[in-house]
């Protein structure tokens, strides 16, 4: 039965993901093994984008059911669901950018590949970042921007992180809409990633590796 | 006597609206008055170049080349977006100093700032413009959302006018939330009852929204004034603007403005035959739109930003059932009026520009931004129009050497055989000013020798 959850989750049919966790439920089935097994689905799903059967809509609608299994399943909950996380990673689109749907998909497969991603939001200030890379001791932290304005806020972000003391600690990848290789080497970050999955690979390089 | 409109095949309609653009007219009607026989001709030189490049049927006297900016011309003119939105005369001046400084082939005109206390009478919420959410010295930008619910396709279905008025525009301006209790102005048929459908323009709530109106009327109108002394002094220093106006691709509509994009590919799961159908109802709405403003002009090009079906938004599957099929309708109803679509394709849409090949040569103009350029020379390239690719990164980054190498690069793999101009790829808010330089400089000089 169990299977059924997970192929389910990962094929998107939503109806019958819903059927089956309210079934699991209602046999008193421990909420928790529910959630696991559509986490699991939730993997595959990322899995399948990165060989690019799935396209954003699937993690968009995948990230939907999943908020509906929780849903049913939260009521149930009698421990926090502690899964245990690869690495922890400082993610957000810079200051003055407030585009969110690049940063939301790597932030979804970040996610789903195991790791902790402390997701700032939008129009970040500088103060922020650096403040969570403190707070969470991070060693990888994601810069998204989808106009020419973020390199810049890019640039000064990776120079008060600098400031801070804490350049030595972190790695520093940058993505989205126009950025470069050449944008990277002028706002000084290690990486530049052209797409979610380059981002998890260089978050387990620098992470696992 | 000259044929009827009705009377004309599309390659006719298309000749006639290139005519009217060949000749402008003054704000009264009248032949416009060019500041120097020079400038003259270098306005049909230019608008002959173009022409001939969207053609495709002779090589024009050398490769075009467009500057199309968002922000630049104020950055460069020392000014902020702010100051743009602001001040309509400073934004003229600054987008006319521009086109002046550059002398491209085509530009964009001086619209793109558009009038910031406009947005604020009406409480505009589809977008954070600087002073008002964003910074003073940023561009504005779309706060996506759901302003149209997932239940509410039947209402858009059947009477797309009645839900703008009632539903939409209440939730995208603040200010116009007494139009969700407007009559529906059908029932006004005979003197029986007729003045019952008036009472609620006498309520408070509709009053004030009509005096915002009235206020943001007077500031449009204000706006424009400045505008059109812009577009008199351009177009009578010998620059065309490459666009009449604009419109977009049906699935466009509903994925930006109306369910956004989370809200549309959920609904190609949820209620794809919903989606499909409020699309096909947006088709000749799109359509009329894009015509309608081409004739006004008398300008045959017709701006279309594509988004949401960019590679990786969607399946090629999801792209050729949801997005190109009313796509294609848009263009082909425009192309018929006589009008060239000007699709401007952001981000990559290499799998995209292959299937979207299915058109008539010599109909439209694209746009291309971080697609491969030389790719697309080949599919999409082979019937339309190409310009763009000189990347921002590039022309914020790069040098004028480099700029110069690219634009020769883009013209050694394009401009074989015509239907190619040299352009910056993005609509760009910052530049090196030398770089922006660099491509007009190098599409004259490699341009001119591409087809001698």
């Amino acid at each position: 039965m169990a299977g059924d959850l997970v192929n389910l989750l990962a094929d998107l049919k939503e109806q019958e993901v819903l059927k089956v966790v309210k079934e699991r439920l209602d046999k008193g089935e421990d909420a928790l093994k529910i959630l696991g097994d559509a986490r699991a689905g939730m993997e595959i799903v990322g899995k399948r984008f990165a060989e690019s059967q799935y396209f954003i809509p699937d993690l968009v609608y995948s990230g939907e059911i999943l908020k509906s299994v929780s849903e049913l399943v939260k009521p149930k909950l009698t421990k926090a669901a502690g899964t245990k996380k690869v690495g922890k990673i400082v993610f957000g689109t810079v200051a003055g950018d407030i585009h969110d749907i690049g940063k939301d998909i790597v932030v979804f497969m970040l996610d789903v590949n195991g790791f902790e991603v402390h997701d700032l939001g939008v129009d970040v200030p500088v103060q922020k970042f650096v403040d969570k890379i403190k707070e969470t001791g991070a060693p990888v932290v994601g810069l998204s921007g989808f106009l020419t304005l973020a390199f810049d806020s890019m640039k000064q972000t990776i120079e008060a992180i600098k400031s801070a003391g804490l350049r030595d600690k972190v790695k520093v990848m940058i993505g989205g809409g126009q950025m470069s290789e050449e944008v990277r080497k002028y706002t000084g970050a290690d990486a530049y990633g052209k797409d979610a999955m380059a981002g998890v690979s260089l978050a387990q390089k620098w992470i696992a590796g | 006597m000259a044929k009827e409109w009705v009377d004309m095949t599309s390659d006719e309609r298309q000749e006639a609206l290139f005519a009217r653009w060949m000749a402008p007219k003054d704000p009264q009607g009248n032949d416009l008055k060019f500041q120097s026989p020079e400038a003259e001709k270098a306005f049909k030189a230019r608008v002959t170049r173009i022409k001939d490049a969207i053609q495709m049927k002779k090589l024009p006297d050398r490769v075009p080349v467009f500057v199309a900016p968002s922000f630049f011309p104020a950055y460069h003119a020392g000014i902020t977006p702010y100051d743009a939105m602001y001040d309509y005369e400073k934004c003229a001046k600054a987008f006319r100093d521009f086109v002046f400084e550059f002398a491209p082939d085509g530009n964009l005109g001086a619209y793109v700032p558009g009038p910031g206390k406009f947005f604020e009478i009406l409480d505009y919420k589809l977008y954070s413009w600087p002073g008002h959410g964003v910074a003073k010295e940023q561009s504005y930008q779309a706060n996506e959302g759901e302003y149209m619910k997932a239940d509410e396709y039947d209402a858009l279905i059947e009477d797309p006018s009645n839900y703008f008025t009632h539903s939409y525009l209440p939730r995208v301006f603040g200010k116009l939330g007494g139009f969700q209790m407007l009559p529906t102005l059908i029932g006004i048929l005979e003197m029986y009852g007729v003045a019952i459908n008036f009472i609620p323009f006498g309520l408070p709530p509709v009053q004030a929204t009509y005096q915002a109106l009235f206020e943001a009327g007077a500031e449009a109108l204000k706006w424009m004034g400045a505008m059109g002394g812009f577009n008199a002094e351009i177009t009578a220093g010998g620059f065309p603007m490459i666009a009449a106006g604009f419109t977009k691709a049906p699935f466009d509509v509903v994925g930006d403005t109306l369910r956004g994009t989370r809200g549309v590919m959920l609904d190609m799961y949820r209620q794809p035959d919903k989606l499909q159908e409020a699309m096909e109802r947006l088709v000749p709405i799109m359509i009329k739109m894009g015509v309608g403003t081409a004739m006004m002009l008398g300008h045959p090009i017709i701006f279309i930003p594509l988004h949401k079906g960019a590679d990786g938004f969607l399946s090629d599957e999801q792209f050729k059932k949801f997005y190109w099929p009313t796509f294609r309708k848009v263009l082909m109803g425009l192309i018929e009026e006589g009008v060239v679509p000007m699709p401007a394709a952001e981000g990559h849409w290499d799998t995209r520009l292959e299937v979207m090949s299915d058109l008539p040569k010599g109909k439209t103009l694209w746009m291309i931004d971080n697609s491969d350029i030389f790719k697309a020379k080949k599919t999409i390239g082979k019937v339309g129009c190409l310009f763009g690719n000189v990347q921002s990164d590039l022309l914020v980054l790069g040098t004028p050497q480099q700029v110069k190498d690219y634009v020769k690069k883009t013209i050694d793999g394009c401009a074989k055989g015509g239907g190619f101009i040299v352009s910056n790829g993005a609509f760009f808010d910052q530049a090196k000013a030398e770089n922006v330089h660099a491509m007009v400089d190098a599409a004259m000089e490699y341009g001119s020798k591409a087809y001698k």
